[in-house]
């Protein structure tokens, strides 16, 4: 008889949304070996394409069914170094299972929740990545420790350079540890990973704001022979309409760096205040939407509506995310465009002015896009609105290098497959050089870009 | 860790505080600030690089102690460190040869507009620091301004020292006298920005301040420093701190002042119930 896909156990939607917990369980011993027997070992193994890092996929599922956790823990550690962030985050979905040959017929094999498994098996004694020896190659510097940046590290680290990695905030993990919140990717994970990284022998500096702390002339001239530009997508995106700086509006970002970042959750402990609002209003559709509603409620919000101007078909989360939110008892308003925010009077916000959309055509996106319906105007109750509508790209070190070549809205212009930009020796990924993705894209683009600077730099010693 | 090398108390309600940051010390320009982050638990706070010593590789800063961060940095004493600083952040202030400028400071701003005052008299300009204080006691920093400007007038609210007035009576006084500065520079506390930008709009003298909006990353990552200049929405971190007063929707900046002013007060009551003890 065929084994069904195994879930993962989760928190109470009831019980979870007072704390900030993580939410699912991860398998137990006797699950990730049943779900790891389903997998066929296929010889092609066309789930290997799907994974930006080039996990051995077979190989890590292999070992979880034998019982060899730890074997399967070093397999995943031998190409991707940070593990349990993936098995946590990565929209496997639309990656490695999408192509897994099970997905053709039924449910493909839970591969991200069996790297989740093996990723965090504590027993055994934990071999110390192994860096390339004595690291005697070039310097390298990588800029923003966030997973492209991390990424590029590690791996620069194990064919033996010398990495030093610049990070412009107080913790290393970027959108890891200001964005995705506790109850999704504890921190602790993160800083775990990012410890297994440093014991590769590359060296961490943080508060280091690259183009005002130091540039990267100065990098080049006390001997980094090249330079990664990981520094992400982190420019927040506002609408442009009335009132959108009333107090009680945030950006995501400034709500979730408060939450996460600062740990503002725990204030007074922490010295970081944020607004927790009654009725709170989130815009926008994807995950960092989702984010910000399960938090708001997490702080204690009596109703939290998402406002999304496409319907639940065009929004770009992940769909366990919206599962998610739906659970704990998010609302959701599709087909709705914010006009303005509403004063109350004292400069706070107290509502919001919204009109109906409707689908049109479909646009460059692909998606159908939303036109507003007439005489549709109407007024949602809100003393709090996260506007989730986007980031751009972070400008800062684009700014303090201008021969960069820019692309569409300020993205450095990289080579996909060396990561290469345009001044020689500096090179970008992640979304700094795509806009706005997913953490496995910028690892995968970390990945590529290491190669591309370990053929570079042999290229010129030859 | 960033080592403190020197602290000295100004006044009941201010410290300077000399600190290790080597690669800030060479590179930072009058009108940048840094972020610092005092200990595990505490907030991200912008202070001015009041000035530094790029051979010690030391910045110094001047502290007002007004709430739970700065309350904690005016605790700190030499040899102790500050777990995170970083910096120089913000564009720097414009400095060019304008002939007469006149730099206006009220409060902790005369700390911050020292190295503006300094930066705008060696660019060849004939520099007027007017510094005002609530009273003689909360002055700091007479000599260095003395020694900086080409001419210092100081104000007190109570009359305790020098004029009993308040810095926009010295700038009137001049425009009066016609010696109309060509150029006003001034940082303080709202109220005072405003009326210095309300005094000299009618002049049409260019008029730039320092807008001291609330922060977290200070790198343009959050928003949270959002003002309003000339009808548009600006990141004071990365776009200022310096704007055109006379562009400035005050209001605004007021409003968005006072966001956490319930919660910044019973973090301050936690504070000092254990007296800074209980809390690291
Ligand atoms: C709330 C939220 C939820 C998300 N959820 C998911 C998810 O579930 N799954 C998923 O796959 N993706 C998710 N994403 C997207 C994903 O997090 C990003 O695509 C990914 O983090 C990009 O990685 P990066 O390394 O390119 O940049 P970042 O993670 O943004 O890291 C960049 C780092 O560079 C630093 N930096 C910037 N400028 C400088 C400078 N000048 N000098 C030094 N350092 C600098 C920054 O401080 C930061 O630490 C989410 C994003 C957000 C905001
Ligand atoms: C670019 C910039 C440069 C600055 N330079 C200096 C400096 O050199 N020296 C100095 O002492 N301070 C400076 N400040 C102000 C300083 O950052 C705040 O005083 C500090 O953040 C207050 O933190 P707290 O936790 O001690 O007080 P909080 O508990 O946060 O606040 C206590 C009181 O101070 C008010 N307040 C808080 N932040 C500000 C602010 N940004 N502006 C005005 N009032 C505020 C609050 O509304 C409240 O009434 C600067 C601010 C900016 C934006
Ligand atoms: S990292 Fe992502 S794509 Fe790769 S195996 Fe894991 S879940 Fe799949
Ligand atoms: S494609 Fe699916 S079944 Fe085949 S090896 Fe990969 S995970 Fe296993
Ligand atoms: S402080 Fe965050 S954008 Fe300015």
């Amino acid at each position: 008889m065929k084994t069904p896909r195994q879930k993962m156990a989760e928190q109470d939607p009831q019980e979870r949304i007072a704390n900030f917990d993580e939410v699912p369980y991860g398998y137990t011993p006797e699950q990730a070996q049943a779900e790891a027997a389903r997998c066929l070992q296929c010889q092609k193994a066309p789930c290997r394409a799907g994974c930006p890092v080039e996990i051995d996929i077979p190989a890590f599922i292999l070992a979880i069914r034998e019982g060899d956790f730890a074997a399967a823990r070093e397999k995943l550690l031998e190409t991707n170094s940070l593990p349990a962030v993936c098995g946590r985050v990565c929209p496997q979905e639309d990656q490695c299972e999408k192509v897994c040959v099970l997905a053709k017929k039924g449910d493909p094999v839970a591969i991200g929740t069996l790297e989740r498994f093996a990723a965090d098996w504590k027993d055994g004694e934990e071999a110390d990545p192994e860096a390339g020896s004595a690291p005697e190659k070039a310097k390298v510097a990588v800029i923003g420790a966030g997973p492209a940046g991390l990424t590029a590290a590690a791996d620069l680290a194990r064919m033996g350079y010398r990495v030093t990695i610049f990070e412009a905030l107080h913790r290393p993990g970027g959108v890891l540890v200001y964005g995705i919140p506790e109850f999704r990717l504890p921190k602790a994970i993160v800083f775990e990973e990012v410890e297994k990284v440093k014991k590769m022998g590359v060296e961490l500096e943080l508060n280091q704001v690259v183009g005002a702390t130091l540039s990267v002339e100065e990098l080049f001239d006390s001997g980094f022979e090249a330079v990664f530009v990981g520094t992400g997508a982190g420019l927040p995106r506002f609408m442009g309409i009335p009132g959108e700086n009333l107090n009680g509006v945030y950006s995501a970002n400034e709500y979730l760096t408060r939450v996460n970042l600062m740990k503002a959750f725990r204030f007074p402990e922490y010295d970081t205040p944020v607004i927790r609002g009654e009725k709170v209003c989130v815009i926008g559709g994807g995950n960092v939407a989702m984010d910000s509603a399960r938090t708001a409620l997490r702080l204690g919000a009596e109703e939290v509506t998402i406002v999304y101007r496409r319907s639940r078909a065009e929004a770009p989360a992940r769909v366990e995310e919206v599962h998610h939110a739906e659970q704990e008892g998010v609302i959701f308003k599709f087909l709705t465009l914010p006009l303005k925010y509403l004063d109350d009077g004292n400069g706070w916000i107290r509502g919001m002015e919204c009109q109906g959309m409707e689908l049109g055509e479909p646009d460059d996106s692909g998606r159908r896009r939303p036109v507003p319906v007439p005489g549709t105007e109407f007024t949602i109750d809100c003393d709090l609105a996260v506007v989730a509508i986007g980031n751009d790209p972070n400008p800062l070190l684009p700014r303090a290098l201008p021969e960069l070549e820019l692309g569409w809205k300020g993205t450095i212009v990289a080579d996909p497959e060396t990561g290469a930009a345009s001044v020689p020796g500096v090179f970008a990924g992640g979304d700094i050089a795509t806009g706005a993705a997913t953490v496995i894209e910028a690892m995968g683009a970390g990945k590529k870009a290491a190669r591309g600077i370990d053929r570079y730099l042999s290229a010129r010693k030859s | 860790m960033y080592r403190i090398v020197e602290q000295e108390r100004l006044t009941p309600e201010a410290v300077r505080l000399r600190i290790e940051a080597p690669r800030i010390a060479r590179r930072r320009q009058a009108g940048q600030f840094v972020v610092i982050r005092v200990d595990e638990k505490g907030e991200r706070i912008p202070l001015t690089i009041v000035g530094s010593d790029p051979e010690a590789g030391t910045i110094t800063l001047v502290v007002q102690e007004v709430g739970t961060s700065t309350r904690k940095l005016g605790r700190l004493r030499a040899g102790e460190a500050i777990l995170d600083l970083t910096g120089p952040l913000g564009r720097p202030t414009e400095v060019k040869k304008w002939g007469r400028v006149a730099c206006l400071a009220g409060g902790i701003g005369t700390a911050e507009v020292l190295p503006v005052v300094e930066a705008v008299r060696a660019a060849g300009n004939t520099t007027l620091a007017i510094v005002g204080a609530r009273t003689r006691e909360l002055l700091i920093l007479e000599d260095e301004m003395r020694a900086a400007a080409d001419g210092l007038y100081i104000t007190t609210d109570d009359g305790s020292y020098g004029r009993h007035g308040v810095v926009t009576d010295v700038l009137l006084d001049l425009i009066n006298d016609g010696a109309v500065p060509d150029r006003v520079y001034a940082i303080g506390p709202v109220p005072m920005m405003k009326a210095v930008a309300d005094l000299t709009r009618p002049y049409g003298i260019p008029t730039e301040i320092s807008l001291n909006a609330l922060m977290v990353d200070g790198t343009g990552m959050c928003g949270c420093c959002r003002v309003t200049v000339g009808g548009e929405t600006k990141f004071t971190c990365v776009d200022g701190p310096d704007f055109d007063a006379h562009q400035v929707d005050f209001d605004e900046l007021v409003q968005r002042q006072k966001i956490y002013l319930g919660q910044e007060k019973r973090s301050l009551e936690e504070y000092e119930k254990c007296a800074g003890g209980c809390r690291r």
